[in-house]
């Protein structure tokens, strides 16, 4: 019997691109890639033919030309002799603290309502539930105003501060005054705080213009080097209690592991408290944080800490209610329950929408411009956009920063939450 | 990925920008109205009247140029621009021309591109403070508070008083008047600064004027004006010389009263010659015979637009002082229509 020859390879032809499923699915992406590569150097020549009918150029120059304004919150040291390069750094680290803050307090007062919400007590399950649905309902800027709104409206204007001789000879107290001993003052601009000093400075380093203070790195220095201390001997406390059954006494051993250090350190360098004191027209000394950042944490923590909240139920609810009654049963008592069983499973489930709550937060952070809080787009975006009138490019920086800064919050929130997930092996 | 990522947000923002054609005055007759770009609201100067219709100083000149190119003052589209947004507005083509007190300086009109056509009033920049807190002079203002316009040459102008000075202040940015005037007003700053003309039209609206002052000091030059794309010289052309026609015509003694016959009646060949009873200048820039005619007739030559908006006899009283004409010792000189 012959056999027929081998089965023929069926030979490619071209209608196979569209009628065979093989082949289908590759035609059907490489129509769309070049669809999309047609698309998009579309866009690229049209932003080349527009920059070049308007004579225009693409440079970032302008970043190292003297900026020449005024920003009312510096945290590193900014003249207006320094450059738009500068401004952008300091209206980064305005965006960055507003952020950093944001993230942590939102998380802490998340947590709690969280956790509060889904309290047996009647009152403060719905009062929680009012709160979220509250807050998550109505939009960030509407908060932020409102926030600004009530700080500027509802405090003295400096001048109320000022005290005159007549008024004195009078008898006569000032319309306002100040709190806590007469060291903070809030007024219709701001708060006025004490700001530590070092009479015997350390001075401080870094690379050229981007210095950090000598004083509150040795600070934390020494209080990072007792914490460690301080953990090793509780550590040492715990095994001896599990050797021994006897646990040594560490509760003053602590206490003086943590604060004596410190507090020997801020003598040597002769640490004491400025005090704002009252001028002509705003209190000087000390340092004053503008409502504009107050106001905008505050709206931002309320606002985030509803949508954490959520996630916090919603982590503590997909927990079985089997390990609540295990560790019931266990005799827990339910704080204990909720710290060391529920909560630690329940954050593998909490974390990954957590990132992105931290990354709305970031972004939402330039609603600043609503209250005239300097942050990233507040300088690059603002000043020095329409100082320079380099639209494209501000723009453009502003994107990649804000891009980077979600990328770098999104990365390290991944590291953490693959170090608390369930160890699978 | 990433990559082809970031073009495409550059190339957007680039779609974003629109495009700008060359030849805007065949635009403006085929749209059949003139994109003049304003102040948000500045009394006197450009603000929306009780029937929402806009008036004023800049206005004017906006009515005035639609009337010359379109023969109708009334088609103008005032498009609301803060001190952030204006400049974007006009590169980017969303509006014809800028006239919202932008002050004329070196790197606007190369860096930025644009084309300062003409100045239609010379201002400098003064601070406005409460009267009780019993300030007399800029150099006094020490630690204070100052609200400023951001965007503006004002805002540059106030570091380099104060560091000129060697005092110090802490700026408040706010995004246009109204703002300002309600931080100012809330107390939550010391001193207002902005152009002169600009405080005495905020002064003029604040239901307690006589409690406020402006400081004597003026610590900047402001020439304001209208202003053009580079690229459409005639477009600027036209703008230039429209404007000009008001102010020689406030010269020559044309005014809105006697503009249609003062053409045949005069013997003066300069009013002849801008009111195209005799020769053909419209031509000369695209426009018909009678196009200084109706600019003029629309609100009146210069002198006029500027007592009826923000002269003395209006709440906001500002004299004419250098923008006088120069025959009054003043700065406002048209160059000789010939």
């Amino acid at each position: 019997m012959a056999y027929a020859g081998e089965v023929p390879k069926p030979r490619f032809r071209p209608g196979m691109l569209i009628y065979d499923t093989r082949y289908r699915s590759l035609t059907i992406q490489l129509i769309v890639l070049v669809l999309f590569a047609f698309g998009l150097s579309w866009l690229i020549n049209n932003v080349i033919v527009n920059l070049a009918a308007k004579d225009r150029t693409f440079d970032f120059g302008f970043l190292w030309n003297r900026a020449g304004y005024d920003i009312n919150q510096t945290l590193i040291p900014y003249t207006n002799d320094s450059t738009h390069g500068r401004a952008l750094f300091v209206g980064l680290v305005n965006t960055l603290v507003v952020a950093a803050l944001g993230c942590f307090l939102a998380t802490v007062l998340g947590v709690i309502i969280g956790v509060l919400r889904l309290s047996k007590n009647w009152l403060i399950g719905r009062l929680m539930t009012v709160y979220v649905e509250v807050f998550r309902n109505i939009p960030l800027l509407l908060w932020i105003l409102l926030s600004f709104v009530i700080l500027t409206e509802t405090t003295p204007s400096p001048r109320d501060f000022r005290v005159t001789d007549e008024m004195i000879a009078a008898g006569q107290a000032p319309a306002a005054r100040m709190f806590l001993n007469d060291s903070v003052a809030i007024t219709n601009r701001g708060m006025n705080v004490p700001a530590p000093l070092f009479t015997r400075s350390l001075g401080t380093a870094g690379i050229g213009e981007f210095q950090i203070s000598l004083n509150f790195l040795a600070i934390f220095a020494v209080i990072g080097a007792s914490a460690i201390v301080n953990r090793r001997m509780v550590r040492r406390a715990r095994a001896l209690q599990e050797d021994t059954g006897v646990r040594p006494v560490t509760w003053w051993k602590s206490l003086l592991v943590l604060f004596v250090p410190v507090i020997a350190l801020m003598l040597a360098l002769g640490f004491h408290l400025e005090y704002p004191r009252m001028t002509r027209f705003n209190f000087s000394g000390g340092i004053e944080v503008l409502h504009s950042f107050t106001a905008l944490l505050i709206a931002l923590v309320l606002y985030t800490a509803a949508f954490i909240a959520e996630i916090v139920r919603a982590g503590i609810l997909a927990i079985p209610r089997g390990q609540t009654e295990a560790a019931f049963a266990l005799g827990l008592r339910p704080g204990r329950t909720m710290s060391l069983i529920i909560l630690p499973q329940a954050l593998r489930v909490i974390i990954p929408p957590l990132i992105s709550q931290y990354l709305n937060l970031t972004k939402n952070t330039s609603l600043a411009i609503a209250v005239s809080y300097m942050d990233l787009r507040g300088t690059l975006g603002g000043v020095t956009l329409n100082q320079t009138g380099k639209e494209l490019e501000c723009m453009l920086l502003m994107m990649l920063i804000y891009l980077t800064i979600s990328l770098m919050i999104a990365s390290v929130m991944n590291i953490y939450n693959s170090s608390v997930r369930l160890k699978e092996r | 990925m990433k990559k082809s990522l970031f073009f495409g947000t550059l190339a957007a923002a680039g779609a974003l920008a629109g495009f700008a054609s060359a030849d805007t005055l065949a635009d403006i007759k085929a749209r059949g109205e003139l994109l003049c770009g304003t102040n948000t609201g500045l009394t006197g100067f450009a603000a929306p009247d009780a029937n929402g219709v806009y008036q004023g100083f800049d206005v004017a000149v906006c009515k005035a140029i639609a009337a010359a190119v379109l023969g109708d003052a009334t088609k103008v589209r005032y498009v609301p621009t803060t001190g952030e947004t204006r400049f974007t507005a006009l590169a980017s083509g969303e509006v014809d021309l800028l006239v919202r007190n932008s002050t004329w300086t070196f790197s606007r009109d190369t860096d930025l591109k644009f084309d300062f056509v003409a100045v239609n009033y010379y201002d400098g920049q003064g601070f406005m403070v409460k009267k009780d807190l019993g300030v007399s002079s800029a150099k006094e203002l020490d630690g204070a508070t100052v609200c400023i316009q951001t965007g503006t040459t004002t805002e540059l102008n106030l570091a380099d008083f104060f560091k000129a000075n060697n005092i110090s202040y802490t700026p408040v940015t706010v995004a246009d008047d109204s703002e300002a005037q309600r931080q100012y007003v809330a107390g939550a700053c010391d001193a207002y600064t902005t152009d002169a003309s600009g405080l005495a039209a905020t002064r003029a609206t604040l239901p307690d004027a006589e409690n406020h002052i402006i400081l004597p000091e003026i610590i900047s030059k402001e020439p304001l004006g209208p202003v053009v794309r580079h690229g459409d010289n005639n477009w600027g052309d036209i703008v230039r010389w429209t404007f000009y026609a008001l102010v020689a015509a406030e010269e020559l003694g044309i005014t809105s009263a006697n503009v249609n016959e003062i053409g045949t009646s005069t013997v003066n060949p300069e009013i002849k010659r801008i009111l195209g009873t005799e020769g053909d200048m419209g031509a000369m820039m695209g426009l018909d015979a009678e196009w200084a005619k109706r600019a003029i007739a629309a609100n009146g030559n210069y002198g006029e637009i500027f007592a009826a908006n923000i002269g003395e006899s209006t709440p906001i009283g500002l004299a004419r002082g250098l923008n006088a004409q120069w025959t009054q010792g003043g700065l406002m000189y048209a160059p000789p229509f010939r």
